[in-house]
């Protein structure tokens, strides 16, 4: 079965006038069919910019300088601006983190889901597209849809606004939908009704999604698997039950370790010490050197992505061994 | 023992009137009202000293403006907040700078709670001059003690905010609190700005000051797993009322209110994974209107009748766990 998504050795650079950026640095992982991808990182660590490279959606002074992004075996590195805008939105779909910015607040809901519609199928009769626009707000568990294809942006509240771009996204029913921190801005109560949505979605449809975010407890629960940025490299890569039971990399260790729930109760938190480097300045060698209790001389150099067991990637000289992992 | 920090029936109500081209067009028969916001609605909470209180509740359920009032930056619409036992508005002279002093704010976005133009040893130094805690001889030293009580170098006291991390500048909007000697802190949001693995670095900071100098904590957080881990007792709100208050332990293991049980059922963990997420039905209602009764019942799967007219009162439902719902009345 070809992968819905492969992404090889990506690398996006922003060459600005303090020096290179290399926001995203060797990335490579796959999504099949109706699989959820979690892609987890700080502020920094190059996932949001993965997501845009993707999509083809990165800007200047960025460009994808090397590597390549196959959707259903399809180059996109490289495609000509015609072809990816057939495949956006249509093949395709990204939903943002602000829903605030991705609306228009000057044209209806409907107006914006249609146009999604029609800009891929201008066959499509009108009165069909609104039908559809109407099926994708229930979908996305919007009450009464016939009368919200008529209220602007500003209307609906922030759960509704982004049901509203998750509708968009799925009007067209692409394989692929890439979220970036759609929950983030929302509420704990809200966040829950979405993501139970979301899954449910991927389940019936067979959507392949890569949920971009920061909160490992929403991708815990949500994802198949996990890729762990750091650094604009995915240190850590596996199935999420298992990484979670047994992380290998001593970021991915640490992180899971300050969790608060992870502690007990009034107890000091495990926490990493230092700072996430400044994207400038990468430190030589593995990113997470300067911050890591296992570092050796051989740190200095970069980690060659490794599988030390089935399933599992790896990019550290010094995994965390057996004994010393959390129990879940 | 008397709370440290006590508020009886404080409310914040956020008006807007009509303006005259608003009151003319109502007498033309335009369907227009002042709007009025309840953003706090009678709230009576009180923190013991040396207790840590954890404020939860979604957006817009006037936990800041509860954390503002206590803090004194921002004046009550009614009802008072009681310091040491005495009412802070009736305070004067000493006893009412020595009050608004022992009560400092942390706030959730360091960027902008420092100000960008100063250096760091005035941000830090300004206010314990001004209120005479140090000379202008001593304040050197003191601004480098602060620094190194919040874990900064001293050395880069003559930077500026901008020259600083996000878990600096907020260890840097902890030192500015710490600075005129507090004995309370309203810690709003103070860590949701921050990346996970700088969130852990200072959530111990904050339980480090705390045992160093025996500080109370009002830490306001919609960060469910943040709050039981610091906090000793939990209080939940739901638009401007506070609906549950009880231990933390008590709270997790017992919640009562169905809000505080959907709250946390919601909440999303690293240990369980791929449950299906547990859905309460509809939305926060706009704090312009909300429903009348209970503010909860539109959403409340249990809800019944009485709920629908009778604001429910906060009641004792075991030792030191009071709930705010009439469910405990039918049992």
């Amino acid at each position: 079965m070809t992968p819905t998504l492969e992404v090889k050795d990506l690398c996006t650079h922003f060459f600005t006038r303090e020096g290179v950026a290399k926001a995203v640095d060797g990335v490579s992982f796959t999504v099949k069919p109706g699989e959820i991808l979690g892609l987890v990182g700080e502020s920094g660590s190059g996932k949001s910019v993965t997501g845009f490279s993707i999509i083809g959606l990165v800007d200047q002074p960025g460009r994808v300088v090397s590597g390549s992004v196959k959707y259903k075996g399809e180059e996109l590195i490289g495609a000509t601006p015609e072809r990816m805008r057939a495949l956006r939105g249509a093949e395709i779909a990204m939903v943002f983190q602000d829903p605030m910015m991705t609306l228009n607040p000057v044209l209806r809901v409907g107006y914006q889901i249609i146009e999604a519609i029609l800009a891929h199928d201008a066959k499509v009769p009108h009165a069909e597209a609104r039908s559809r626009a109407r099926d994708a707000l229930a979908a996305v568990g919007i009450p009464s849809p016939e009368e919200r294809l008529d209220t602007y942006p500003h209307q609906l509240s922030g759960g509704m606004r982004q049901r509203v771009a998750i509708a968009i996204a799925l009007v067209n029913k692409p394989a692929l939908i890439i979220a970036d921190e759609p929950t983030t801005a929302l509420d704990v109560t809200i966040q829950g009704q979405i993501l139970a949505e979301v899954q449910q979605l991927a389940k019936e449809t067979g959507t392949a999604l890569v949920w971009i975010t920061h909160d490992l407890g929403v991708v815990a629960g949500l994802s198949d698997r996990l890729a762990v940025m750091y650094g604009g490299r995915v240190v850590e890569q596996g199935p999420t039950d298992d990484i979670l039971a047994r992380p290998l990399h001593p970021y991915t260790y640490g992180l899971l370790g300050s969790l608060p729930t992870r502690n007990r109760r009034g107890e000091k938190l495990v926490q990493i010490p230092g700072m996430t480097p400044s994207l400038m300045k990468m430190p030589k060698g593995c990113a997470f050197g300067p911050r890591c209790t296992r570092a050796t001389v051989q740190c200095e150099e970069v980690p060659r992505l490794e599988q030390p067991m089935p399933d599992r990637e790896l990019r550290c000289f010094n995994p965390v061994p057996a004994e010393r992992s959390v129990a879940a | 023992m008397n709370a440290m920090i006590e508020t009886r029936g404080l409310t914040k109500r956020f008006e807007k009137r009509l303006d005259f081209a608003g009151k003319l067009a109502k007498r033309m028969g335009a369907d227009l009202k002042d709007e009025i916001v309840r953003a706090v609605d009678a709230v009576d909470l009180s923190v013991m000293k040396g207790e840590v209180v954890g404020l939860v509740g979604e957006s817009g359920c006037g936990k800041s403006t509860i954390g503002r009032m206590i803090a004194g930056i921002m004046p009550a619409t009614e009802g008072s907040v009681y310091w040491q036992g005495r009412d802070r508005n009736t305070l004067s002279g000493a006893d009412a700078k020595a009050a608004k002093l022992a009560v400092q704010m942390v706030f959730q976005d360091p960027a902008s709670s420092l100000n960008p133009r100063l250096r760091v040893e005035e941000t830090i130094g300004e206010a314990p001059l001004v209120h005479g805690l140090v000379t202008r001889a001593e304040r050197d030293d003191y601004v480098d003690q602060t620094l190194l009580s919040v874990g900064l170098d001293p050395a880069v006291k003559r930077r500026y905010p901008h020259q600083f991390s996000g878990g600096q500048r907020q260890r840097i909007g902890i030192a500015r609190a710490l600075a005129v000697k507090p004995s309370f802190i309203v810690a709003d949001e103070a860590v949701a700005a921050l990346d996970v693995s700088i969130r852990a670095q200072i959530i111990n900071l904050f339980v480090e000051l705390k045992d160093r100098l025996d500080l109370t904590y009002l830490f306001i957080s919609h960060d469910l797993s943040i709050v039981e881990h610091v906090a000793d007792r939990v209080v939940v709100m739901y638009l401007g009322r506070v609906v549950e208050s009880a231990p933390t332990s008590e709270i997790f293991a017992r919640p009562n209110h169905p809000y505080a049980i959907s709250l946390l059922a919601s909440l999303p963990r690293v240990e369980d994974r791929k449950r299906s997420f547990h859905v309460v039905k509809g939305e926060i209602p706009s704090p312009l209107a909300p429903p009348p009764g209970c503010h909860f019942h539109p959403r409340c799967p249990n809800a019944f009748e009485r709920c629908r007219v009778e604001r429910p009162a906060l009641r004792e439902i075991a030792p030191g766990h009071v709930s705010a719902c009439h469910l405990n009345d039918l049992t």
